[in-house]
């Protein structure tokens, strides 16, 4: 990664036009050739620097319904709670966290009436509480990985 | 509220642009022209119903998605505060702006069991990095920072990518 590819990342992070050249458009900002800023997207894509390049869905506009879950669970079932959770494929992610509530995973359904059947499920399965924690509100964030 | 049972409409030719979009933009001069033979659409089209989308928040922007590990932040740590209800969105709104933090909700607390209500997720180099980091949000809470604590990962148990709702 060079100082132009450290450029393309910090300034590409923030949109990119929809216009009939915005790789053009974009380049020109960037004072280089659309050529090389196709050629060079690719390359960090493909050495998996940037993960993808493109539009950045909102699951929840889409009709859908999300939430943020955790349990306690014991170390000594770590392994099958992790099974039992991740069997469900309406969860999406699930991490490992340093706390009383150590298992965080996040649940996406097509509606919102299959959200709560899936935490009764897992509750079920599990014999432990699911701590619902359902976003309220949503702040804007500015976060951009300088490089 | 726990969820939002409608969302803005988005009709089949949504849906077809969304699925051709999954992988990432078509690298080529004119990708939106692209898409629009693709899908046997006019280019117009395409480029309306992609504004359209950035519009009512369905995308939230066209842009290069950096793999954070792959940079050197390796660290991340979710950050919960206790916040009074009162402020919440003020003190959101000023935690959010941060250029360290990557996602900000207000949440419901648990009582007695969890008093948090705001989730901050900090990312950094490392630990210090991140504490520092912390300590930052501390001060800009000022008196609202009625108690916190950081939640790192230890292991990523599953991920899954997105999955365009059916």
């Amino acid at each position: 990664m060079d100082d132009m590819d450290r450029r393309i990342i910090n300034e590409l992070q923030d949109g990119f036009p929809v216009t009939e050249r915005p790789y053009a458009e974009a380049a020109k900002q960037l004072q280089m050739d659309e050529d090389e800023l196709i050629e060079r997207i690719g390359k960090l894509c493909k050495d998996g620097t940037l993960n993808r390049f493109g539009p950045m869905f909102n699951a929840e506009n889409l009709g859908g319904a999300v939430t943020l879950a955790a349990i306690r669970a014991p170390e000594n079932r770590f392994d099958e709670i992790t099974d039992m959770v991740n069997a469900h494929p309406e969860v999406s992610q699930n991490y490992a966290r340093e706390d009383d509530l150590n298992m965080w995973f996040v649940i996406a359904t097509e509606t919102p009436g299959r959200l709560s059947k899936v935490i009764a499920e897992i509750e079920y399965e599990t014999g432990l509480e699911v701590f619902d924690m359902p976003k309220i509100e949503e702040f804007y964030v500015g976060l951009r990985f300088a490089v | 509220m726990s969820q939002k049972a409608t969302g803005p409409m988005i009709d089949d030719t949504d849906r077809r642009l969304i699925n051709a979009t999954e992988e990432g933009l078509p690298l080529c001069p004119k990708p939106y022209h692209a898409l629009a033979g693709e899908l046997d659409l006019s280019a117009d089209e395409v480029m309306d119903r992609m504004r359209a989308m950035l519009d009512n928040g369905i995308i939230r922007r066209i842009a290069a998605v950096p793999n954070h590990y792959k940079l050197g932040y390796t660290a991340n740590g979710m950050s919960v505060w206790d916040v009074p209800d009162a402020v919440i969105s003020l003190a959101g709104a000023k935690v959010g702006a941060l250029d360290f933090v990557s996602h900000c909700y207000h949440r419901p607390r648990h009582m007695p069991e969890w008093p948090f209500n705001l989730f901050a997720m900090v990312h950094g180099h490392d630990r210090n990095e991140i504490e520092e980091k912390v300590e930052t949000i501390s001060e800009v809470l000022g008196p609202w920072d009625g108690g916190h604590r950081v939640l790192y990962s230890t292991r990523i148990l599953k991920k899954t990518g997105f999955r365009l709702v059916a």
